[in-house]
């Protein structure tokens, strides 16, 4: 008997098979219909002008080009460049109470519950503390300053004001990212690194630091993609006011696509975004599936 | 451990550390503690500008009780729940199913599929936001609770599903072979097998999904308009502009609506961290 190229499946193989589709077949629809085409939809939608009601016209890069000249589309690049930048404090702020906390007393584990906190309110529950937070006559920074300044309403500092309170949540997933990842560190490495000698900051960068790779892996990540996602804080803290000083990516294209009805247009601000990201997703994606085949 | 345990630290400074810990936490939570106690206030005192000291009339139970009332609050308490609690079961159904699948049956595209739900997670909502509104409008669901339930479901399976895979693929090989040698169907493997076996995993999903759905604004935002299928987080976005002025009723409705969360998360806190932390400590 020859041996074909191709043989025939054995009737495990076949059931195996048919129960993988059918198991498949629920997620694998509605993933597919609520997002892996809308994907395909948003970009065809962005060669086109439309109002979302009448006929849509075709315009191919039109979109495209009067983005990249478009006053607020450079001020909101900007201002993910800078949410981007100062989100990238979380991962070292969180790692700092990490290690605050990070000692066996009554009550830590309470402290360290009451510390992460913040990151199980709505980015709405944290934007309206914050924006009261932030009241000129009589919120908190007011009161601690002496005087009040109006920092949603200023130009200059809005974003910073908005970013400032993001990180309030941001830092306390990280902190829990790297308190998981302390109770994994080889005490047996610490006890040699002090044995030795080593002051505390050696320890923590040639010891420590290492060994937290995975958490630190994670927090980049996260804290990158919440940064260039930013959208619920800046709407209810300042609606990308004031006269579009904070506006983000995410935030422009909502705006146009709903309150201007430029649905096509919002949808090129949406690929720009998906485009930003998209780079980003796959190099964490390589890095996973690498350490898969590992 | 590191840092260096307190046990070997001098008694002076274990004191500092312990009464820097209470204080610590009140400067973090600073910010909430002061909505905490505006919610309390009276509106009279919160007119005459008494914002920080201590209340002289206890209004709790009038401005909360104004919130439920006068405003369509606990219509979208309600709406939040209806929303929340089947994005969960139908996210979490899903998502056993095809995680199971990814984990245990090699086939061709495997790994792409994988790909595909892990990258769907990240990917920003602005990009599905349109054809997701306009599927939404077509499907006559817009305004509806179904219309985001459907949405909730569809993508927080991606994340759902990366996260059971993985779990699921580190379950000993030998249990399924077993059962299946011993002429078990697949759904039988599955679900007498498997699934006991990733419970931890199901409720700490199930924790994550309910804080994410809940607190979700920006589809809640896209795919409701009127009264009828908003959840909490846009109703208390929109009380900002109706009580400029009563920041205790803002204060109360923003309490309210932190409640299920931080309930959840409190009761929960063991599979809420073991869910966000997977991964943390691999390799």
């Amino acid at each position: 008997m020859t041996r074909t190229a191709t043989r025939v499946p054995s009737q495990m193989e076949r059931e195996r098979r048919r129960a993988a589709f059918w198991f498949l077949l629920p997620a694998v629809l509605f993933f597919g219909v609520y997002v892996v085409y809308p994907i395909l939809d948003s970009i065809v939608l962005s060669f086109y002008d439309w109002d979302g009601m009448a006929e849509r016209t075709f315009v191919g890069l039109g979109n495209y080009r009067e983005l990249f000249s478009s006053d607020a589309f450079h001020k909101a690049l900007k201002n993910n460049v800078i949410w981007l930048a100062l989100f990238m404090l979380a991962p070292p702020m969180g790692l700092a109470i990490a290690l605050y906390l990070n000692q066996k007393v009554a009550g830590i584990r309470l402290a360290k519950s009451l510390f992460f906190f913040p990151f199980v309110l709505s980015g709405v529950v944290v934007g309206l503390v914050f924006t009261w937070f932030y009241d000129p006559t009589f919120g908190l920074l007011a009161v601690l300053l002496g005087r009040g300044i109006p920092i949603l309403g200023d130009e200059r500092w809005v974003t910073f004001g908005i970013v400032f309170a993001a990180l309030w949540p941001q830092t306390a997933y990280c902190m829990i990212l790297y308190l998981t990842g302390l109770t994994s560190v080889n005490p047996e490495l610490v006890e040699a690194a002090r044995i030795d000698g080593a002051k505390g900051w050696k320890t923590l960068w040639h010891i420590i630091l290492p060994q937290l790779r995975p958490a630190t892996f994670i927090a980049v990540v996260v804290t990158v993609i919440g940064a260039l996602r930013s959208f619920d804080l800046i709407s209810v803290m300042s609606s990308g006011g004031p006269y579009e000083s904070s506006t983000v990516l995410a935030y422009l294209m909502y705006e146009q696509a709903i309150k201007y009805y430029r649905q096509g247009y919002g949808a090129a601000i949406a690929v720009v975004l998906f485009l930003v990201m998209l780079g980003y997703i796959a190099y964490f994606l390589r890095r996973m599936l690498r350490t898969e085949q590992a | 451990m590191y840092p260096t345990p307190i046990e070997r630290w001098k008694p002076y400074q274990r004191w500092i550390y312990k009464i820097s810990l209470p204080l610590a936490l009140i400067l973090w939570l600073l910010p909430l503690i002061a909505v905490m106690v505006t919610s309390v206030r009276s509106f009279d005192e919160v007119m005459a500008g008494n914002y920080w000291g201590w209340p002289r009339h206890f209004a709790a139970y009038g401005n909360y009780r104004e919130v439920l009332t006068n405003s369509p609050m606990l219509k979208y308490f309600v709406n939040s729940c209806l929303i929340t609690i089947p994005a969960v079961i139908g996210a979490v159904a899903l998502a056993a199913l095809a995680g199971f699948a990814l984990a245990t049956y090699p086939f061709r595209g495997n790994v792409l599929l994988f790909a595909v739900f892990i990258a769907g997670n990240f990917i920003p909502f602005q990009i599905l936001m349109l054809p997701v509104r306009n599927l939404t409008l077509k499907f006559g669901l817009f305004d509806t609770i179904t219309g985001l339930v459907l949405f909730h479901v569809a993508f927080q399976t991606g994340f759902c599903t990366l996260f059971l895979r993985n779990f699921i693929k580190q379950l000993p090989f030998e249990l399924t072979e077993a059962a299946r040698v011993e002429g078990a169907s697949e759904w039988t493997v599955f679900s007498r097998v498997v699934l006991p076996l990733v419970r931890p995993a199901l409720a700490a999903l199930a924790v994550l999904v309910f804080t994410f759905v809940w607190n979700d604004y920006f589809w809640a935002l896209t795919l409701t308009q009127g009264d009828e299928a908003r959840p909490i987080t846009v109703g208390v976005a929109s009380l900002k502009g109706q009580w400029v002025a009563a920041w205790n009723l803002v204060s109360a409705g923003s309490i309210l609506a932190a409640v299920p969360s931080v309930v959840v998360f409190f009761g929960m806190q063991r599979h809420f961290i073991a869910g966000l932390t997977f991964g943390a400590t691999k390799g």
